[in-house]
Protein backbone atom coordinates (compact mmCIF):
# COMPACT_ATOMS: atom_id res chain seq x y z
CA UNK A 1 0.00 0.00 0.00
CA UNK A 2 0.66 3.86 -1.02
CA UNK A 3 0.49 6.28 2.04
CA UNK A 4 1.90 10.12 2.28
CA UNK A 5 2.58 10.95 5.59
CA UNK A 6 3.13 14.77 5.89
CA UNK A 7 4.12 15.55 3.20
CA UNK A 8 4.48 18.50 1.33
CA UNK A 9 4.95 18.67 -2.90
CA UNK A 10 5.87 21.28 -4.87
CA UNK A 11 8.98 22.33 -7.18
CA UNK A 12 12.36 23.42 -6.16
CA UNK A 13 12.19 23.56 -2.02
CA UNK A 14 9.00 25.34 -2.76
CA UNK A 15 5.54 23.80 -1.48
CA UNK A 16 2.51 24.16 -3.69
CA UNK A 17 0.41 21.70 -1.60
CA UNK A 18 1.12 21.51 2.63
CA UNK A 19 0.91 18.57 5.14
CA UNK A 20 -0.98 16.19 3.15
CA UNK A 21 -1.39 12.82 4.71
CA UNK A 22 -3.60 9.72 2.70
CA UNK A 23 -3.43 6.00 2.10
CA UNK A 24 -4.20 4.66 -1.38
CA UNK A 25 -6.08 1.19 -0.34
CA UNK A 26 -6.19 -1.73 -2.63
CA UNK A 27 -9.57 -1.93 -3.93
CA UNK A 28 -10.51 1.40 -3.58
CA UNK A 29 -10.96 4.27 -6.45
CA UNK A 30 -9.43 7.79 -4.66
CA UNK A 31 -10.22 10.77 -6.39
CA UNK A 32 -7.78 13.80 -6.20
CA UNK A 33 -9.93 17.01 -6.91
CA UNK A 34 -9.52 20.78 -6.57
CA UNK A 35 -9.06 24.14 -8.44
CA UNK A 36 -6.73 24.68 -11.27
CA UNK A 37 -3.09 25.23 -9.81
CA UNK A 38 -4.17 23.62 -5.98
CA UNK A 39 -1.36 21.20 -6.47
CA UNK A 40 -3.15 17.93 -7.37
CA UNK A 41 -0.88 16.50 -10.10
CA UNK A 42 2.02 17.24 -8.41
CA UNK A 43 1.07 15.82 -5.39
CA UNK A 44 0.59 12.63 -7.72
CA UNK A 45 4.47 13.51 -9.05
CA UNK A 46 5.70 13.28 -5.35
CA UNK A 47 3.61 10.13 -5.03
CA UNK A 48 5.67 8.42 -7.58
CA UNK A 49 9.07 9.70 -6.65
CA UNK A 50 8.71 11.61 -10.10
CA UNK A 51 9.08 14.69 -7.77
CA UNK A 52 11.18 14.50 -4.65
CA UNK A 53 9.10 15.42 -1.74
CA UNK A 54 9.41 18.91 0.35
CA UNK A 55 8.65 17.86 3.51
CA UNK A 56 6.86 14.39 4.78
CA UNK A 57 7.56 11.19 3.70
CA UNK A 58 5.88 9.06 0.78
CA UNK A 59 6.12 4.73 1.69
CA UNK A 60 5.84 1.77 -0.59
CA UNK A 61 4.79 -1.10 1.76
CA UNK A 62 6.64 0.84 4.52
CA UNK A 63 9.79 2.00 2.65
CA UNK A 64 10.71 5.62 1.58
CA UNK A 65 10.08 5.92 -1.60
CA UNK A 66 13.51 8.05 -1.98
CA UNK A 67 15.03 4.71 -1.05
CA UNK A 68 13.77 3.21 -4.67
CA UNK A 69 15.03 2.82 -7.79
CA UNK A 70 12.89 3.60 -10.67
CA UNK A 71 12.21 -0.20 -11.75
CA UNK A 72 11.36 -0.78 -8.14
CA UNK A 73 9.12 1.57 -8.05
CA UNK A 74 7.76 0.64 -11.30
CA UNK A 75 6.70 -2.26 -10.21
CA UNK A 76 4.22 -1.25 -7.47
CA UNK A 77 2.62 1.56 -9.13
CA UNK A 78 1.86 3.16 -12.75
CA UNK A 79 1.00 5.99 -13.92
CA UNK A 80 -0.88 7.37 -16.65
CA UNK A 81 0.66 11.14 -17.49
CA UNK A 82 -1.94 13.66 -18.39
CA UNK A 83 0.53 14.87 -21.70
CA UNK A 84 2.61 12.42 -23.49
CA UNK A 85 4.15 12.80 -26.99
CA UNK A 86 2.86 10.64 -29.86
CA UNK A 87 5.69 8.43 -31.10
CA UNK A 88 5.71 7.29 -34.48
CA UNK A 89 5.25 3.14 -33.31
CA UNK A 90 2.84 0.24 -33.11
CA UNK A 91 0.49 0.27 -29.99
CA UNK A 92 1.62 -3.36 -29.39
CA UNK A 93 5.11 -1.96 -29.21
CA UNK A 94 4.02 0.86 -26.59
CA UNK A 95 2.68 -1.46 -24.56
CA UNK A 96 5.50 -3.33 -24.51
CA UNK A 97 7.13 -0.64 -22.50
CA UNK A 98 5.15 -0.86 -19.70
CA UNK A 99 7.16 -4.17 -19.58
CA UNK A 100 10.25 -2.43 -19.21
CA UNK A 101 11.10 -2.50 -15.70
CA UNK A 102 10.92 -6.53 -15.39
CA UNK A 103 13.37 -6.90 -18.44
CA UNK A 104 17.49 -7.29 -17.48
CA UNK A 105 20.03 -6.25 -19.73
CA UNK A 106 19.76 -6.02 -22.76
CA UNK A 107 16.52 -5.88 -22.55
CA UNK A 108 15.18 -8.60 -24.56
CA UNK A 109 11.24 -8.83 -24.20
CA UNK A 110 10.30 -12.96 -22.96
CA UNK A 111 7.39 -15.00 -23.61
CA UNK A 112 6.42 -13.51 -20.20
CA UNK A 113 6.38 -10.33 -21.18
CA UNK A 114 4.33 -10.91 -24.65
CA UNK A 115 1.73 -12.50 -22.44
CA UNK A 116 1.16 -9.97 -20.08
CA UNK A 117 0.94 -7.29 -22.66
CA UNK A 118 -1.53 -9.41 -24.46
CA UNK A 119 -3.65 -9.28 -21.17
CA UNK A 120 -3.35 -5.85 -20.45
CA UNK A 121 -4.51 -4.67 -24.37
CA UNK A 122 -7.35 -6.98 -23.14
CA UNK A 123 -8.22 -5.34 -20.17
CA UNK A 124 -8.39 -1.84 -21.93
CA UNK A 125 -10.31 -2.99 -24.93
CA UNK A 126 -7.38 -2.09 -27.15
CA UNK A 127 -6.65 -5.82 -28.67
CA UNK A 128 -7.82 -4.38 -32.01
CA UNK A 129 -5.39 -1.49 -31.95
CA UNK A 130 -2.41 -3.68 -31.65
CA UNK A 131 -0.83 -3.49 -35.15
CA UNK A 132 -1.67 -0.41 -35.74
CA UNK A 133 0.93 2.84 -35.33
CA UNK A 134 -0.08 5.38 -32.89
CA UNK A 135 0.38 8.13 -34.86
CA UNK A 136 -2.90 6.95 -37.02
CA UNK A 137 -5.40 6.51 -33.44
CA UNK A 138 -7.90 9.10 -32.20
CA UNK A 139 -7.45 10.75 -29.01
CA UNK A 140 -9.75 7.72 -27.54
CA UNK A 141 -7.91 4.93 -28.80
CA UNK A 142 -3.94 6.22 -27.57
CA UNK A 143 -5.99 6.68 -24.33
CA UNK A 144 -6.84 3.36 -24.36
CA UNK A 145 -3.55 2.05 -25.72
CA UNK A 146 -1.20 3.90 -22.47
CA UNK A 147 -3.76 2.41 -20.20
CA UNK A 148 -2.86 -0.93 -21.44
CA UNK A 149 0.85 0.30 -21.13
CA UNK A 150 0.28 1.04 -17.11
CA UNK A 151 -1.88 -2.32 -16.55
CA UNK A 152 1.51 -4.36 -18.27
CA UNK A 153 2.98 -2.79 -15.39
CA UNK A 154 1.40 -5.98 -13.45
CA UNK A 155 1.47 -3.01 -10.42
CA UNK A 156 -1.02 -2.70 -7.32
CA UNK A 157 -1.48 1.07 -7.94
CA UNK A 158 -2.69 2.91 -10.79
CA UNK A 159 -1.99 6.85 -10.58
CA UNK A 160 -4.29 8.46 -13.14
CA UNK A 161 -3.54 12.07 -14.12
CA UNK A 162 -6.46 13.80 -16.15
CA UNK A 163 -7.64 10.22 -17.68
CA UNK A 164 -10.61 12.04 -19.54
CA UNK A 165 -9.19 15.41 -20.91
CA UNK A 166 -9.82 15.55 -24.25
CA UNK A 167 -11.80 12.48 -24.61
CA UNK A 168 -15.79 12.04 -26.22
CA UNK A 169 -18.74 10.87 -23.38
CA UNK A 170 -18.51 7.71 -24.39
CA UNK A 171 -14.59 7.00 -24.01
CA UNK A 172 -14.74 9.34 -21.26
CA UNK A 173 -17.31 7.06 -19.30
CA UNK A 174 -15.04 3.71 -20.59
CA UNK A 175 -12.45 5.12 -18.82
CA UNK A 176 -14.02 5.70 -15.38
CA UNK A 177 -15.78 2.18 -15.45
CA UNK A 178 -11.86 0.84 -16.10
CA UNK A 179 -10.89 2.61 -13.16
CA UNK A 180 -13.86 1.30 -11.16
CA UNK A 181 -13.40 -2.41 -12.60
CA UNK A 182 -9.29 -2.47 -11.81
CA UNK A 183 -10.12 -1.08 -7.96
CA UNK A 184 -12.97 -3.99 -8.18
CA UNK A 185 -10.42 -6.12 -9.33
CA UNK A 186 -8.20 -5.71 -5.56
CA UNK A 187 -5.83 -2.41 -6.91
CA UNK A 188 -5.87 0.91 -5.54
CA UNK A 189 -6.29 3.52 -8.47
CA UNK A 190 -5.79 6.92 -7.79
CA UNK A 191 -7.20 9.44 -10.06
CA UNK A 192 -7.06 13.11 -9.97
CA UNK A 193 -9.88 14.67 -12.06
CA UNK A 194 -12.03 18.21 -12.92
CA UNK A 195 -14.76 16.19 -13.94
CA UNK A 196 -16.68 16.72 -10.48
CA UNK A 197 -19.56 14.57 -11.53
CA UNK A 198 -17.92 11.60 -13.14
CA UNK A 199 -15.66 11.30 -10.84
CA UNK A 200 -17.57 11.39 -7.48
CA UNK A 201 -19.82 8.85 -9.25
CA UNK A 202 -16.90 6.01 -9.60
CA UNK A 203 -15.21 7.23 -6.45
CA UNK A 204 -14.49 5.45 -2.78
CA UNK A 205 -12.89 8.20 -1.62
CA UNK A 206 -12.46 11.98 -2.66
CA UNK A 207 -9.66 14.15 -1.70
CA UNK A 208 -10.45 17.66 -1.74
CA UNK A 209 -7.43 20.11 -2.25
CA UNK A 210 -7.80 23.94 -1.68
CA UNK A 211 -6.02 26.85 0.24
CA UNK A 212 -2.84 24.74 0.04
CA UNK A 213 -3.70 22.05 1.72
CA UNK A 214 -5.91 18.95 1.73
CA UNK A 215 -9.29 20.36 2.86
CA UNK A 216 -11.42 16.94 3.69
CA UNK A 217 -11.02 13.64 2.36
CA UNK A 218 -14.00 11.01 2.94
CA UNK A 219 -16.95 9.14 1.14
CA UNK A 220 -18.09 11.60 -1.73
CA UNK A 221 -21.37 11.46 0.60
CA UNK A 222 -19.13 12.82 3.25
CA UNK A 223 -17.37 15.31 0.73
CA UNK A 224 -20.23 16.70 -0.02
CA UNK A 225 -21.93 17.09 3.01
CA UNK A 226 -19.03 18.96 4.59
CA UNK A 227 -19.48 21.57 1.44
CA UNK A 228 -15.28 21.72 0.90
CA UNK A 229 -16.65 21.00 -2.40
CA UNK A 230 -18.72 24.24 -3.06
CA UNK A 231 -15.51 25.76 -1.19
CA UNK A 232 -12.57 24.40 -3.21
CA UNK A 233 -14.34 25.49 -6.55
CA UNK A 234 -16.40 28.51 -5.95
CA UNK A 235 -19.51 26.77 -6.84
CA UNK A 236 -22.56 25.03 -5.56
CA UNK A 237 -22.55 21.35 -5.95
CA UNK A 238 -25.79 19.45 -5.61
CA UNK A 239 -27.02 15.91 -5.71
CA UNK A 240 -30.31 14.41 -6.78
CA UNK A 241 -30.45 10.32 -6.33
CA UNK A 242 -30.93 8.43 -9.90
CA UNK A 243 -31.98 4.39 -10.25
CA UNK A 244 -30.70 4.61 -6.12
CA UNK A 245 -27.50 6.11 -6.21
CA UNK A 246 -26.29 9.79 -6.11
CA UNK A 247 -25.15 12.04 -8.91
CA UNK A 248 -23.28 15.68 -8.42
CA UNK A 249 -23.63 18.54 -10.64
CA UNK A 250 -22.52 22.11 -10.22
CA UNK A 251 -24.57 25.45 -10.45
CA UNK B 1 2.16 -6.29 -38.13
CA UNK B 2 4.89 -8.91 -39.85
CA UNK B 3 4.14 -7.22 -43.11
CA UNK B 4 4.62 -3.48 -41.83
CA UNK B 5 8.04 -5.19 -40.12
CA UNK B 6 9.16 -6.77 -43.00
CA UNK B 7 9.09 -3.44 -45.43
CA UNK B 8 10.77 -1.44 -42.32
CA UNK B 9 13.55 -3.91 -43.02
CA UNK B 10 13.38 -3.73 -46.52
CA UNK B 11 13.88 0.26 -46.12
CA UNK B 12 16.63 -0.43 -43.87
CA UNK B 13 18.18 -2.54 -47.12
CA UNK B 14 17.46 0.08 -49.37
CA UNK B 15 19.27 2.60 -47.16
CA UNK B 16 22.08 0.21 -47.29
CA UNK B 17 21.94 -0.75 -50.62
CA UNK B 18 21.59 2.98 -51.33
CA UNK B 19 24.74 3.65 -49.41
CA UNK B 20 27.02 0.53 -51.32
CA UNK B 21 25.86 2.35 -54.83
CA UNK B 22 26.96 5.41 -53.05
CA UNK B 23 30.63 4.13 -52.37
CA UNK B 24 31.03 2.22 -55.32
CA UNK B 25 30.37 5.79 -57.19
CA UNK B 26 32.52 7.56 -54.96
CA UNK B 27 35.61 5.01 -55.57
CA UNK B 28 34.56 5.66 -59.36
CA UNK B 29 33.36 8.94 -60.15
CA UNK B 30 35.65 12.39 -59.23
CA UNK B 31 38.79 14.14 -61.73
CA UNK B 32 39.83 11.04 -62.52
CA UNK B 33 37.13 8.29 -63.50
CA UNK B 34 38.13 4.85 -62.42
CA UNK B 35 36.59 2.01 -64.15
CA UNK B 36 34.83 -0.64 -62.15
CA UNK B 37 37.26 -3.32 -63.63
CA UNK B 38 40.25 -1.10 -62.49
CA UNK B 39 38.46 -1.01 -58.72
CA UNK B 40 37.97 -4.89 -58.63
CA UNK B 41 41.26 -5.50 -59.14
CA UNK B 42 42.46 -2.88 -56.74
CA UNK B 43 39.71 -3.84 -54.15
CA UNK B 44 39.28 -7.94 -54.78
CA UNK B 45 42.75 -8.52 -57.08
CA UNK B 46 45.03 -6.96 -54.60
CA UNK B 47 46.65 -4.62 -57.17
CA UNK B 48 48.68 -2.01 -55.69
CA UNK B 49 50.64 -0.33 -58.75
CA UNK B 50 49.53 1.99 -61.39
CA UNK B 51 47.69 5.06 -61.34
CA UNK B 52 44.06 3.97 -60.64
CA UNK B 53 45.56 1.85 -57.88
CA UNK B 54 47.51 4.82 -56.24
CA UNK B 55 44.30 7.47 -56.49
CA UNK B 56 42.06 4.54 -55.34
CA UNK B 57 44.33 3.68 -51.58
CA UNK B 58 45.52 7.08 -51.30
CA UNK B 59 42.85 9.44 -52.02
CA UNK B 60 39.37 7.80 -52.94
CA UNK B 61 38.84 4.85 -50.39
CA UNK B 62 40.15 7.08 -47.30
CA UNK B 63 37.46 10.03 -48.59
CA UNK B 64 35.15 7.43 -49.29
CA UNK B 65 35.68 5.45 -45.60
CA UNK B 66 35.44 9.04 -44.03
CA UNK B 67 32.43 10.02 -45.73
CA UNK B 68 30.28 6.35 -44.76
CA UNK B 69 31.61 7.12 -41.38
CA UNK B 70 30.92 10.55 -40.68
CA UNK B 71 27.48 10.71 -42.18
CA UNK B 72 26.74 7.10 -40.48
CA UNK B 73 27.92 9.07 -36.96
CA UNK B 74 26.39 12.23 -37.75
CA UNK B 75 23.05 11.34 -38.56
CA UNK B 76 22.34 8.94 -35.35
CA UNK B 77 24.05 11.53 -33.47
CA UNK B 78 21.34 14.03 -34.81
CA UNK B 79 18.93 10.61 -33.97
CA UNK B 80 19.56 10.18 -30.33
CA UNK B 81 19.92 14.12 -29.67
CA UNK B 82 16.44 14.95 -31.48
CA UNK B 83 14.80 11.77 -28.92
CA UNK B 84 16.84 13.18 -25.62
CA UNK B 85 15.79 16.49 -26.09
CA UNK B 86 12.80 15.76 -27.30
CA UNK B 87 12.75 18.03 -30.37
CA UNK B 88 12.68 17.33 -33.89
CA UNK B 89 14.31 20.51 -34.46
CA UNK B 90 18.02 19.70 -32.45
CA UNK B 91 21.07 18.34 -34.31
CA UNK B 92 24.64 18.25 -33.79
CA UNK B 93 25.00 21.29 -36.00
CA UNK B 94 22.44 23.49 -35.00
CA UNK B 95 22.80 22.93 -31.03
CA UNK B 96 26.47 23.61 -30.92
CA UNK B 97 27.54 19.91 -30.54
CA UNK B 98 29.65 19.97 -33.76
CA UNK B 99 31.14 23.35 -33.13
CA UNK B 100 31.82 22.07 -29.27
CA UNK B 101 33.71 19.51 -31.36
CA UNK B 102 35.14 21.89 -33.13
CA UNK B 103 36.66 23.69 -30.17
CA UNK B 104 38.13 20.65 -28.85
CA UNK B 105 39.72 19.56 -32.14
CA UNK B 106 41.62 23.35 -32.60
CA UNK B 107 42.67 23.43 -29.18
CA UNK B 108 43.93 19.50 -29.43
CA UNK B 109 45.87 20.52 -32.82
CA UNK B 110 47.05 24.10 -30.80
CA UNK B 111 48.36 22.62 -28.05
CA UNK B 112 49.49 18.98 -28.85
CA UNK B 113 50.33 19.18 -32.57
CA UNK B 114 51.65 15.52 -32.88
CA UNK B 115 48.78 14.03 -31.21
CA UNK B 116 46.74 13.13 -33.93
CA UNK B 117 45.33 10.28 -32.38
CA UNK B 118 43.92 12.60 -29.41
CA UNK B 119 42.11 14.39 -31.64
CA UNK B 120 38.92 12.37 -31.80
CA UNK B 121 38.65 11.96 -27.85
CA UNK B 122 39.29 16.04 -27.80
CA UNK B 123 36.53 16.83 -30.27
CA UNK B 124 34.40 14.43 -27.95
CA UNK B 125 34.89 16.68 -24.94
CA UNK B 126 34.09 19.59 -26.82
CA UNK B 127 30.93 18.29 -28.47
CA UNK B 128 29.99 16.92 -24.40
CA UNK B 129 30.43 19.99 -23.02
CA UNK B 130 28.13 21.36 -25.88
CA UNK B 131 25.59 18.97 -25.46
CA UNK B 132 25.56 19.41 -21.59
CA UNK B 133 25.24 22.62 -22.32
CA UNK B 134 21.79 22.39 -24.54
CA UNK B 135 20.70 19.59 -22.06
CA UNK B 136 21.12 22.42 -18.86
CA UNK B 137 18.75 24.83 -20.68
CA UNK B 138 16.28 22.20 -21.14
CA UNK B 139 16.38 20.90 -18.17
CA UNK B 140 16.74 24.52 -16.12
CA UNK B 141 14.20 27.24 -18.17
CA UNK B 142 11.70 24.15 -19.18
CA UNK B 143 12.75 25.86 -22.78
CA UNK B 144 10.39 25.43 -25.97
CA UNK B 145 11.30 23.45 -28.91
CA UNK B 146 12.46 27.22 -31.20
CA UNK B 147 14.14 28.64 -27.27
CA UNK B 148 16.29 25.68 -27.44
CA UNK B 149 17.35 25.87 -30.84
CA UNK B 150 17.72 29.39 -30.44
CA UNK B 151 19.68 28.59 -27.23
CA UNK B 152 21.58 26.53 -29.59
CA UNK B 153 22.28 29.01 -32.21
CA UNK B 154 23.96 31.11 -29.57
CA UNK B 155 26.39 28.40 -27.65
CA UNK B 156 26.99 27.60 -31.80
CA UNK B 157 27.69 31.48 -32.22
CA UNK B 158 30.19 31.39 -28.93
CA UNK B 159 31.84 28.28 -29.20
CA UNK B 160 32.96 29.36 -33.33
CA UNK B 161 34.13 32.71 -31.50
CA UNK B 162 36.35 30.12 -29.28
CA UNK B 163 37.70 28.54 -32.48
CA UNK B 164 38.42 31.68 -34.06
CA UNK B 165 40.44 32.52 -31.14
CA UNK B 166 42.07 29.44 -30.86
CA UNK B 167 43.12 30.06 -34.84
CA UNK B 168 44.01 33.82 -34.80
CA UNK B 169 46.39 32.62 -31.55
CA UNK B 170 47.59 29.62 -33.54
CA UNK B 171 47.22 30.28 -36.81
CA UNK B 172 49.06 26.87 -37.99
CA UNK B 173 47.09 24.78 -36.00
CA UNK B 174 44.10 23.42 -38.58
CA UNK B 175 45.83 23.01 -42.11
CA UNK B 176 43.26 23.39 -44.30
CA UNK B 177 40.95 25.63 -41.71
CA UNK B 178 38.34 26.38 -44.05
CA UNK B 179 37.98 23.14 -45.00
CA UNK B 180 37.37 22.54 -41.92
CA UNK B 181 34.91 25.31 -40.71
CA UNK B 182 32.86 24.34 -44.36
CA UNK B 183 33.17 20.78 -43.69
CA UNK B 184 34.99 18.92 -46.07
CA UNK B 185 36.54 15.15 -47.33
CA UNK B 186 39.74 16.23 -48.86
CA UNK B 187 43.49 15.47 -47.52
CA UNK B 188 42.17 12.22 -45.61
CA UNK B 189 43.78 9.60 -44.80
CA UNK B 190 43.55 6.04 -43.46
CA UNK B 191 46.02 6.31 -40.56
CA UNK B 192 43.62 9.89 -39.65
CA UNK B 193 40.53 8.58 -39.99
CA UNK B 194 41.62 5.04 -37.76
CA UNK B 195 41.19 6.48 -34.15
CA UNK B 196 37.81 8.28 -35.13
CA UNK B 197 36.48 5.04 -37.15
CA UNK B 198 36.51 2.97 -34.71
CA UNK B 199 34.68 4.70 -31.94
CA UNK B 200 32.59 5.94 -34.59
CA UNK B 201 31.85 2.06 -34.94
CA UNK B 202 32.18 1.55 -31.72
CA UNK B 203 29.20 4.07 -30.30
CA UNK B 204 27.26 2.96 -33.08
CA UNK B 205 26.69 -0.69 -31.43
CA UNK B 206 26.14 0.68 -28.18
CA UNK B 207 23.72 3.43 -29.47
CA UNK B 208 21.92 0.29 -30.56
CA UNK B 209 22.45 -1.57 -27.51
CA UNK B 210 20.71 0.96 -25.67
CA UNK B 211 17.70 1.57 -28.82
CA UNK B 212 15.06 0.47 -26.10
CA UNK B 213 15.85 2.53 -23.56
CA UNK B 214 15.93 5.34 -26.02
CA UNK B 215 12.15 4.47 -27.05
CA UNK B 216 11.46 4.74 -23.45
CA UNK B 217 12.85 8.15 -22.97
CA UNK B 218 10.86 9.25 -26.12
CA UNK B 219 7.58 9.04 -24.17
CA UNK B 220 8.20 11.71 -22.16
CA UNK B 221 10.49 11.56 -19.10
CA UNK B 222 7.55 11.62 -16.56
CA UNK B 223 6.33 8.44 -18.39
CA UNK B 224 9.65 6.57 -18.50
CA UNK B 225 10.64 7.02 -14.80
CA UNK B 226 7.14 5.68 -14.41
CA UNK B 227 8.17 2.89 -16.18
CA UNK B 228 11.48 1.92 -14.63
CA UNK B 229 13.97 3.95 -16.65
CA UNK B 230 16.48 5.97 -14.54
CA UNK B 231 15.92 8.85 -16.87
CA UNK B 232 18.97 11.45 -15.97
CA UNK B 233 21.80 8.40 -16.06
CA UNK B 234 20.34 7.25 -19.17
CA UNK B 235 20.07 10.90 -20.57
CA UNK B 236 23.49 11.54 -19.95
CA UNK B 237 24.82 8.52 -21.64
CA UNK B 238 22.84 8.64 -24.64
CA UNK B 239 24.11 11.91 -25.02
CA UNK B 240 27.68 11.17 -24.26
CA UNK B 241 27.08 8.72 -27.15
CA UNK B 242 25.40 11.50 -29.30
CA UNK B 243 28.60 13.25 -28.19
CA UNK B 244 31.18 11.27 -28.99
CA UNK B 245 29.64 10.23 -32.45
CA UNK B 246 29.90 13.86 -33.50
CA UNK B 247 32.85 14.59 -31.84
CA UNK B 248 34.89 11.22 -33.76
CA UNK B 249 33.34 12.89 -36.95
CA UNK B 250 33.88 16.62 -36.76
CA UNK B 251 37.17 15.63 -36.11
CA UNK B 252 38.52 14.31 -39.33
CA UNK B 253 35.41 15.60 -41.73
CA UNK B 254 35.19 19.35 -40.24
CA UNK B 255 32.05 21.02 -39.19
CA UNK B 256 29.69 19.39 -41.24
CA UNK B 257 26.32 21.04 -41.04
CA UNK B 258 22.88 18.93 -42.02
CA UNK B 259 23.40 15.28 -42.04
CA UNK B 260 22.02 14.60 -38.23
CA UNK B 261 19.19 16.92 -38.89
CA UNK B 262 18.06 15.68 -42.41
CA UNK B 263 18.93 11.42 -41.96
CA UNK B 264 17.12 11.15 -39.01
CA UNK B 265 13.90 12.74 -40.63
CA UNK B 266 13.90 11.04 -43.89
CA UNK B 267 14.16 7.71 -41.85
CA UNK B 268 11.69 8.70 -39.00
CA UNK B 269 9.29 8.84 -42.21
CA UNK B 270 10.38 5.68 -43.35
CA UNK B 271 10.76 3.21 -40.57
CA UNK B 272 9.06 5.27 -37.75
CA UNK B 273 10.76 6.20 -34.15
CA UNK B 274 11.36 2.54 -32.99
CA UNK B 275 15.39 3.37 -32.05
CA UNK B 276 16.02 -0.56 -33.32
CA UNK B 277 14.59 0.29 -37.22
CA UNK B 278 15.69 4.00 -36.50
CA UNK B 279 19.76 3.94 -36.05
CA UNK B 280 20.01 0.97 -38.65
CA UNK B 281 18.29 3.65 -41.10
CA UNK B 282 20.15 6.82 -39.58
CA UNK B 283 23.33 4.73 -40.25
CA UNK B 284 22.64 4.20 -43.62
CA UNK B 285 21.24 6.89 -44.58
CA UNK B 286 23.48 9.49 -43.55
CA UNK B 287 25.78 7.13 -45.27
CA UNK B 288 24.31 7.39 -48.42
CA UNK B 289 23.65 11.22 -48.18
CA UNK B 290 27.36 12.48 -47.25
CA UNK B 291 28.75 10.46 -49.80
CA UNK B 292 26.14 11.56 -52.70
CA UNK B 293 26.65 15.24 -51.33
CA UNK B 294 30.72 14.23 -51.44
CA UNK B 295 30.53 12.78 -55.30
CA UNK B 296 28.73 15.83 -56.16
CA UNK B 297 30.92 18.50 -54.36
CA UNK B 298 33.98 16.64 -56.82
CA UNK B 299 32.03 16.31 -59.95
CA UNK B 300 29.86 19.15 -60.47
CA UNK B 301 32.26 22.24 -61.29
CA UNK B 302 35.48 19.20 -61.74
CA UNK B 303 38.53 19.82 -61.58
CA UNK B 304 37.69 22.19 -59.35
CA UNK B 305 35.91 20.78 -56.06
CA UNK B 306 33.70 21.89 -53.46
CA UNK B 307 33.71 21.23 -50.09
CA UNK B 308 31.22 18.71 -48.99
CA UNK B 309 30.15 21.35 -46.23
CA UNK B 310 29.00 23.60 -49.02
CA UNK B 311 26.52 21.01 -50.73
CA UNK B 312 24.86 19.75 -47.93
CA UNK B 313 23.86 23.12 -47.11
CA UNK B 314 22.93 24.09 -49.75
CA UNK B 315 20.37 20.97 -49.58
CA UNK B 316 19.50 21.12 -45.69
CA UNK B 317 19.12 25.07 -45.54
CA UNK B 318 15.66 24.57 -47.50
CA UNK B 319 14.67 21.63 -46.06
CA UNK B 320 15.50 23.11 -41.84
CA UNK B 321 13.12 25.72 -43.47
CA UNK B 322 10.75 23.37 -44.58
CA UNK B 323 10.94 21.79 -41.33
CA UNK B 324 9.94 24.88 -39.69
CA UNK B 325 7.43 26.13 -41.60
CA UNK B 326 5.52 22.69 -41.50
CA UNK B 327 5.83 22.31 -37.49
CA UNK B 328 4.70 26.23 -37.50
CA UNK B 329 1.65 25.34 -39.86
CA UNK B 330 1.21 22.05 -37.76
CA UNK B 331 1.63 24.11 -34.24
CA UNK B 332 0.12 27.49 -34.44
Amino acid sequence: MIELEHVDAGYRGEAVVRGVSLQFRPGEVTVLLGANGCGKSTLLKTALGLLPAVGGRVLYDGEDVSQLAPAQIARKAAYLAQSRPVPSIEARRMVLHGRFAYLSFPRRYRPCDHEAVREAMEQAGASDLAGRPMTQLSGGQRQKVYLAMALAQQTQTIFMDEPTTWLDVRHQLDVMETARRLADEGRAVVVVSHDLCLALRTADRAAVFGGGTLACVGTPEEVWSSGALDRAFDVTVRRVSVDGAWRYFCE
Amino acid sequence: MERKRLSRAGYIALFAAAALAAAVLSLCLGAVTVSPGELAAVVFGGQRTGTAAQILLYVRIPRTLGCLLAGAALACSGAIIQTVLANPLAAPNIIGVNSGAGVGAALCCALFPTAAAALPFASFAGAFAGVMLVLLIAERAGASRITLVLAGVAISGMFSACIDAVLTMYPDALIGYSDFRIGGMANLTVQRIAPAGWMIVFCLAAAFVFSNEMDVLALGSDTAQSLGLPVRRVRVLLLMIAAALAGAAVSFAGLLGFVGLIAPHMARRLVGSEGRFLLPACAFGGAALLTVCDILARVLFAPYELPVGIVLSLAGGPFFLWLLFRRGASHP
